[in-house]
Parts: structure tokens; sequence; C-alpha cells
């Protein structure tokens, strides 16, 4: 052992780091929040069209999953299918989770969308579903889009929750580096330091593309 | 043919030009426990300018949202062209059209309204093309020779590929207006289509109106507080109060003898005393 940090083992756990996080963390990432963005516009338009009861009903669920630990949910999933791939599991349930925190951002952003739209559609005749596809999503998406990119980012940061499964996510990456090779430090400083290069810059981009959807279409 | 037809509308020579545009029968309206509208019976025949005038909260926006069904009806019927809209008399008993029904006649009636609710998503040509497309079918290139030509007689050639935002409120009602009339309405509904303009541009708004009933048979129910338009342009006026019909006359008449107090009251406080100019506010 030789001191707190060594540029060698820094060197040689850089390329496993950056292996997992292109193979399982922005794999995850990217595919959870395409279910997770698309699920929740669903289940927001479902909750706004369906009798009250129903509504309510899935307005509990949505509360249930969002109320309980992401990790619980992972484990609850892992041990019930059992014979379904751990990645796959995680990337679903992080979809499912995200997806009833994006079904809120969703509905505040339709609800921004002033009532005058919904009666211009009734007044040309428009289908509820042209009314829904070509005027309110649009602009209640424009609303929606910081939001949207912030869970991102955090269901990003949740990955490394996925090493309670069994998948080998970057920090997992690390800690079995660390096992075999008795330096800790340096993989899971450099995993923080590749989640930061990777979220910070992205946080810039959204709050750039939130300055600039607050101005004309 | 409508399946239903409203019962008195053939009654008299039973002839098609004697149906009504819009005929409300003991129409309702409650707000909870706030009626607005009672026991309301009016016709509007085929062709007529109708210019609905009345103090405020007297029920005049809740007219035409009742003929746009953008409220619902709670007591009564309202027969367009004959047919009934959201409700009909079927065995006795007061029963909800479905929504197909609706649909159908819906698509004949336009609405300008107040605030132009445009789409802001969408262009302007897009705006005006959607529901051509969309509602009636038209090829995109027949809506859109359509649109220009709209676009043109609203005075605004030139932006088709504007977006609502980027032109003043007087435009923006152009194209609301030039929107409304892609879907050749038979009736066009105007609520108080000038008054979130600047007084500086009311007059070109209401010029192109006046051109659209100078040129076109339409038939149109008119709230508005522009006395002088509602002079020029309507054939008819009625003056509403408490959720009724106090009086009706042809514009001459109104402005200038009106018998009922209530009508001489509101003409009074809306026109002013003296000279008896009839001018905007
Ligand atoms: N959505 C609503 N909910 C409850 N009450 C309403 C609603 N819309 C209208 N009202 C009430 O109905 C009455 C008639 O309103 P309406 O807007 O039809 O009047 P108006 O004649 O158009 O008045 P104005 O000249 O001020 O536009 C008012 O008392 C109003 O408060
Ligand atoms: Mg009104």
């Amino acid at each position: 052992m030789n001191g707190l940090w060594d540029w060698d083992a820094a060197w040689a756990v850089l390329p496993e780091l950056l292996l997992a996080f292109v193979q399982v963390t922005l794999i995850v990432t990217v595919l959870s929040t395409a279910i997770a963005a698309v699920l929740g516009l669903f289940i927001a338009i479902l909750r706004m069209s369906v009798p009250k009861p129903i509504a309510a009903v899935i307005t509990f669920i949505g509360d249930f999953i969002r109320m309980t630990p992401i990790v619980v949910q992972l484990l609850f999933a892992y041990w019930t299918f059992l014979t379904i791939e751990p990645l796959t599991i995680g990337i679903v349930v992080f979809g499912i989770h995200y997806s009833t925190y994006m079904a809120e951002v969703y509905r505040a952003g339709i609800d921004s969308v002033p009532t005058g739209q919904w009666e211009a559609t009734t007044a040309l005749s428009m289908s509820k579903r042209r009314a829904w596809t070509a005027v309110i999503v649009p602009q209640a998406l424009r609303a929606t889009v910081p939001a949207l990119g912030n869970y991102a980012i955090s269901m990003f940061k949740d990955t490394p929750f996925l090493l309670t499964i069994g998948v080998v996510e970057m920090v997992r990456a690390g800690l079995t580096f660390g096992g075999n090779n008795f330096r800790y430090m340096e993989a899971i400083t450099l995993a923080g330091v590749i989640f930061l290069l990777a979220s910070y810059p992205t946080s810039l981009l959204i709050s750039r593309l939130e300055k600039r959807l607050a101005y004309n279409y | 043919m409508p399946t239903t037809t409203d019962p008195h509308a053939a009654a008299g020579d039973g002839t098609a030009a004697a149906v009504p545009a819009i005929r409300f029968e003991n129409v309702e309206k409650r707000f909870g426990d706030n009626v607005v509208l009672k026991d309301l019976n009016f016709e509007v025949a085929k062709g007529d300018r109708v210019t609905l005038i009345g103090p405020s909260g007297s029920g005049k926006t809740t007219i035409l949202r009742l003929v746009m069904t953008l409220e619902s009806l709670s007591e009564g019927y309202i027969y367009i062209d004959g047919e009934p809209l959201t409700h009909e008399l079927r065995d006795g008993k007061r029963v909800a059209r479905s929504e197909k029904a609706q649909k159908q006649i819906r698509k004949r009636i336009g609405m300008v309204f107040q605030q132009f609710n445009l789409f802001p998503n969408m262009t302007v040509l897009e705006n005006i093309i959607e529901a051509p497309v969309h509602v009636l079918g038209q090829s995109k290139a027949e809506a859109t020779k359509r649109a220009m030509e709209l676009l043109e007689s609203v005075g605004l050639p030139g932006k088709a590929n504007a977006h609502p935002l980027q032109l003043s409120g007087g435009q923006q009602q152009r194209v609301a207006i030039a929107r409304a009339l892609a879907m050749d309405p038979d009736i066009l509904l105007l609520d108080e289509v000038t008054s979130a303009l600047d007084p500086e541009i009311v007059g070109e708004v209401l010029g192109i109106l006046r051109h659209i009933a100078e040129t076109t048979d339409i038939t149109m129910l008119i709230v508005t507080h522009e006395m002088q338009f509602a002079r020029d342009v309507s054939n008819r006026v009625m003056m509403f109060d408490g959720g009724r019909v106090v009086e009706e006359a042809t514009p001459d008449v109104m402005f200038t003898n009106p018998q009922h107090e209530r009508t001489q009251a509101f003409l009074h406080a809306v026109l002013g005393s003296g000279d008896g100019h009839i001018g905007t506010h």
C-alpha cells in the first residue's frame, strides 16, 4: 500500500469504469428516461380522460410508487421475476418509478394550457385525440422539458442502486476492482468524477433550453 | 337527413326556408345555484345578423357558448337548422344526444373569441388549415389555397408562416376570423371580438366583419359593445336582462326609439346622453 492516491491504480480502473458507464449507466438512463417520458405522458392523459373513480385509483397507484424507495422496488421486482435479467428489471423499474414523477410534471404542464385552447379545438370540431396531439401536448411539453431533464439527471444519479440487484454498473465495477486490488479510493473517486462530468453539462444544457423555450415559438 | 327534427320547425308553411338557423326552446342555464338563463325562447332565421346587447352578466356570452357546446344545457332544447343540438325529446323524455351527432352539427358553427385563442404552437397557416384538413378531410393543398385566399381577404397575405405571438392583437384576431371562415360555417358566433384590442385597431377588424356580412349569407350571432357596428351589420338587436329577452327590434328602432324602460336605461348608460350619437368607447 503506497499512500492515499495511486495513479497506476487510477489508470487501471478507468477503462473498466467507462465500460460499465457506457454499457449500463448510460443505457439504463436513456432507456428508462424514454420509458418514463412516454409512460408518464400516457398516465397523465389517461388520468384526465377516465371517470373520476378510475382516475383516483391511478393516482393512488402513482402515489404508492413514488412514496416507496426505488431500492425496495428494485429488490422486490428482482426477487419476484427471478427469470428476468437484472439489467432489464432495472430499466423497467426505473422507467416506471420515474414515470410517476413525470406524470405529475405533465399534469402541471397540461393544466398550464389555457382553457381557451380547449375551447378553440371544440369550436373547430377537432377530435379529442387531435386536440391532445396537435394542440395541448405540444404546448404542455414546452413547460415540462426542463423538469423532465432534471428527472433524467436524478435517475442517472440513482443508477448505483442497481448494484443491489447485481447489475455491474459503474460503482459495482469500481468496488469489484477495489476488492481485487485492495484499492478503493481511486475507483470510487473516479466514479464520482465521471458522474459529475456527465451530469453537470447536461444540467447546463437544460437550463439553456429552458431559457430558449421561455421565449417565442 | 337528421333523424330527429324540431317538432315546431315544420309548422307554418312547412318549407325548409322557414326552419330557423338557431332556435332556443325553454332554455335554462344554471351555474350551481345561479340561474343565468331562465325559460329562454328565441329564434334566429337563416342569414340573420343578430346582435345581443344587455348589461354585464346578463348571459350574452353564455348564449353563444351554449350554441358552440362549450357549456352544458341545464334545461330545454337548442335546435340548429331544426335539428336538436345537445338534447332531444324522445318518448316524452329529455335525453342527451350522442357526441357524434353533436359533432356533425358543431361543424357548421364557427366561433371567434374575445381572446383570439389561436394555437401558439402552430404557424398562422397551420392554424387555418388544421380543421379543414383534419376535420373536413380536405387535402393540404386545397386547404392551403383557401387559407391563402382568406388571409388575403383579411389583409394579411404575407403572414402565413408567422407565429401567432409575433402578430399584433388586431392581426391575431384577423387570423382567428380567417380560421373560423375556413370551415365554411353556416353560423358564426362573435363574442366581443374587439374588446381585447387597442382602440385604433378596432376599426380594421370591424371592417373585415362588415365585409363578411355584406358578401356572405352566414348567419351571425354577435355580442358587442360597438353600437355603431351593431347598427351597420345586424338586422335585429335583442336586449337581454335577467336571463330573458326584454326587447327585440331592428337596430334603427332599438337605438332610436327603444320601448322598454330597461333598454332605454341600458342604452342611455352605454351611449351616453344628449346628441344621440352612436359611437365607440
Ligand atoms: N363558468 C362559469 N361558472 C360560474 N358562473 C358563470 C360562469 N360563466 C358565467 N357565469 C355567470 O353567468 C352569468 C352570465 O355571464 P355571461 O358571461 O354570459 O354574461 P355576459 O352577458 O356575457 O356579460 P359581459 O357583458 O360582462 O361579458 C354571470 O353572472 C356570470 O357570473
Ligand atoms: Mg360576455
